[in-house]
């Protein structure tokens, strides 16, 4: 393939892999991309609009004296990880949509699978997420399957996790997420 | 320690128990508020048009994240607040729509103090609706093994999710 229309990093693996996509798509295991910020620090009115959206009565986010006996002060729910770091739907100087999970993106395109599922996403939960804190991320891709073929159609399963720290470098919790990328099967 | 007194202790769990029932009637509103909650724009969680003519589904549908806050309200409305989770694995098999009574029920699978004297249970949850599993979730959480544990204290190596 070309590489045309790749951004410049998925070119260079391209070339480096003698135009194999899949051995371009595999060189990129474990390595660290797209370290990011948060746009926005941790706050708790997203905190108490997550909880009253699933009537969350909690005590760790409505009652602070049960916070600071239990946690320590406030905290986040914990599966409002990936909350803190959607981009805004609009920003100013912004020109296109930020994509989150950006190395899904990424294979879609290296691999030419113009189709794409999450099967399966896994959060596992370390120090507790407060408000005020700035959270970092940054995404590592984890594996690349031989072609399968399911009911879907044919393609690559890859697995992909999201590592996040707060401001002080602590880890918070890492997302791992389970892709697969195929063309639809001939009808 | 003072604060709220646990609500569940260890050992009060066993392998096989069922954790309590939770029924919801899902409307637009549970899809939009669920969805601007998580700060997902994306159109099939707002727009019934989108959703429709676009991603070919019946109407606007509960998004993952959200759902992600569903399961943990169900498991945290079990435990009380000292439950602390530490992993939870989603496998996405259906949408849940408007009109839809998403009915949440789990089992516990197993139960392991680990090395670190941290006491764990592990459940199945499903979230299903007219006994469709639309969602099944692996969770792993923390309970106090004492009144005056707390998993919350916990830091460093004395926490392994």
């Amino acid at each position: 393939m070309t590489g045309a229309g790749l951004s410049g990093a998925l070119r260079a693996a391209l070339a480096d892999q003698a135009g194999d996509p899949v051995a371009a798509a595999r060189s990129l295991i474990g390595g660290e991309q797209y370290p990011e910020e948060g746009e926005f620090p941790v706050e708790r009115g997203y905190i108490w609009t997550t909880c009253s959206s699933v009537e969350n009565a909690n005590p760790l986010f409505w009652d602070d004296e049960a916070a600071a006996d239990l946690t320590n002060g406030p905290i986040a729910p914990p599966t409002m990880l990936s909350v803190w770091f959607r981009p805004h739907h609009w920003a100013p100087g912004r020109t296109e949509a930020a994509l989150p999970l950006q190395v899904h993106f990424d294979l879609k395109a290296l691999l030419e699978l113009p189709e794409a599922v999450m099967t399966e996403n896994t959060i596992t939960f370390y120090d507790p997420v407060r408000p005020g804190d700035r959270l970092h991320t940054h995404q590592v891709l984890r594996s690349v399957s031989d072609e399968k073929t399911t009911k879907l159609g044919t393609g690559r399963f890859w697995v992909i996790e999201v590592v996040y720290h707060n401001q002080e470098g602590g880890l918070v919790g890492v997302e791992s997420y389970t892709g697969f990328g195929y063309r639809r099967a001939a009808s | 320690m003072s604060g709220p007194a646990p609500r569940l202790l260890y050992d009060r769990v066993a392998v096989g128990d069922r954790l309590p029932e939770l029924r919801y009637d899902v409307t637009a509103s549970t899809v939009v508020l669920g969805a601007l909650a998580s700060r997902d724009w994306r159109p099939m969680h707002h727009d019934k048009d989108f959703a429709v003519h676009r991603n070919g589904t019946r109407d606007i549908f509960l998004n993952t994240p959200n759902q992600a806050a569903w399961f943990e309200r169900y498991v945290t409305d079990w435990t009380g607040p000292h439950g602390r989770l530490g992993r939870v694995t989603f496998s996405m098999k259906g949408s849940v729509f408007p009109g839809d009574t998403m009915v949440m029920c789990g089992t516990v699978e197993g139960t392991e103090v680990d090395e670190a004297g941290c006491a764990w249970v592990s459940a199945a949850i499903e979230l299903a609706v007219d006994g469709d599993v639309k969602t099944a979730c692996a969770v792993r959480v923390a309970v106090p093994q004492t009144t005056d544990d707390n998993p919350w204290a916990r830091r460093g190596d004395q926490w392994r999710p």
